[in-house]
């Protein structure tokens, strides 16, 4: 694999993430629980999508076939896409989409934090620029973790729940493959070992501080990096895509 | 039919587009900074800081703008507005680049488009682009835009538009956007 190759599936990955958890975001638009939520959400689901544009944007860029981050976005199946189980797993209740939101933010905050001092500037440039955004979102999703999981016995049984239901989903997010190892040896990715320690910090404390348990399970649901994923991103697709299949090459 | 265009007007903006841009980029840079941010038209794209370099590549426009949040809507409006201001000035080959980098930040508005915001009811940023109470939660010194009481609660940290959170005048009781530090 060339660096080339290797930096288009990176691209990829981090676009493709940013983008599917975006949509979910999205469905809670005229949804939300109370206005100003449901004016939250859809502010972080526009920048998580306007980052994955910019993201998938260069991933077309440096694959050099002529195709765009719309092409990338629209006209790609399942098995294509590179994005993180736990960004296409259903919103569920507000537990579940609080508890998605939060597990990924601070992964995001991270991950985005080390991606500052990439050797590649544009990658660099687009990781000091979304770390300014995320800042937000972990604050807002943080806050929420304590509301909810400190909050009444129904609430917090349901967060119990939604961490339960997606704990198995973070195991893969500091998983490396050759991908990582020859953009870490770049000096272009960073060694998810790192991020996977000041993540599981940050999210040990803000969980217990909810009054929250960490499952006692081990098991990891894994395969996006090889665009293995759960039914649920199947459905997502064809929601998302199905304009832009059905009237090819449409404009605004 | 009266309102039918006339073909006079349509080879008029012909005539002038064959003409050689006769317009430094520095004077271009000063026209654009006239076009208004389509979100909060009280200041301008200049004043923003969404305006950021214009540049005569032989007889390429190339105007360099940057985007205050990664999904900004208003970009393309904006980008659109200024393609319609050069025509108009019969400026047509222009190309619009959108940059990532240096990031955008509140710090690059300055005290009098900070007035303007205040003027127009909208909390300006504080000084520092670094909040460093942000993930602490700690409360900051706002000042409520009706009535200056910094007697304030937060309603929401996201508002009407991505760089905006929603606040609450204690005193007054009117609500208020406030223009959030990044």
């Amino acid at each position: 694999m060339t660096t080339q190759e290797a930096k288009f599936q990176y691209l990829l990955r981090l676009g493709d993430s940013n983008l599917i958890i975006g949509h979910r975001l999205s469905e809670w638009c005229g949804a939300g629980p109370i206005l100003e939520e449901d004016i939250a959400l859809i502010n972080i689901a526009l920048d998580f999508v306007g980052n994955a544009t910019a993201l998938l944007g260069y991933a077309a860029t440096v694959e050099g076939n002529g195709r765009t981050e719309d092409d990338l976005a629209y006209l790609r199946n399942e098995r294509e896409f590179r994005n993180l189980l736990i960004t296409e797993q259903p919103n569920g209740d507000y537990a579940s989409t609080i508890t998605r939101q939060f597990l990924y933010d601070v992964y995001t905050f991270y991950l985005y934090e080390a991606l500052k001092s990439s050797k590649d500037e544009t990658i660099a440039a687009l990781a000091v620029k979304s770390h300014k955004e995320v800042t937000y979102h972990l604050r807002h999703t943080t806050e929420w973790m304590y509301r909810l999981g400190d909050g009444t016995a129904e609430s917090h049984e349901r967060m119990q729940n939604a961490i339960n239901d997606l704990w198995m989903f973070t195991g893969e997010m500091f998983d490396m493959d050759e991908v990582d190892q020859i953009l870490i040896k770049e000096g272009i990715a960073p060694d998810l070992n790192n991020i996977k320690s000041q993540w599981e910090t940050h999210v040990k404390r803000v969980i217990a501080e909810a009054t929250l348990q960490i499952p006692t399970y081990n098991f990891k649901q894994k395969g996006s990096k090889e665009g293995k994923h759960s039914e649920h991103l199947g459905f997502l697709l064809a929601e998302m895509q199905s304009v832009h299949r059905a009237f090819p090459g449409a404009k605004w | 039919m009266s309102s039918r265009p006339q073909r006079r007007d349509l080879l008029s903006v012909t005539e002038i587009s064959n003409k050689m841009p006769n317009i430094t980029a520095d004077q271009i840079f000063q026209l654009l900074s006239q076009i208004p941010d389509p979100e909060i038209p009280v200041i301008n794209i200049n004043e923003l800081g969404i305006l950021r370099d214009v540049k005569w590549d032989g007889e390429l426009c190339t105007v360099v703008i940057t985007p205050t949040y990664s999904g900004c809507p208003a970009m393309k409006v904006i980008e659109d507005d200024i393609k319609i201001l050069l025509k108009e000035k019969g400026i047509e080959n222009v190309k619009v680049d959108l940059v990532y980098s240096p990031a955008w930040t509140t710090d690059w508005i300055n005290d009098e488009a900070k007035e303007k915001l205040r003027a127009y009811g909208i909390a300006p940023p504080e000084v520092t682009s670094i909040d460093k109470g942000l993930l602490l939660g700690k409360a900051r010194h706002l000042k409520c835009p009706q009535c200056n009481s910094e007697n304030v609660t937060m309603i929401s940290q996201f508002g009407s538009t991505a760089c905006k959170a929603l606040y609450r005048c204690n005193d007054c009781k009117e609500p208020f956007d406030y223009f959030k530090c990044i």
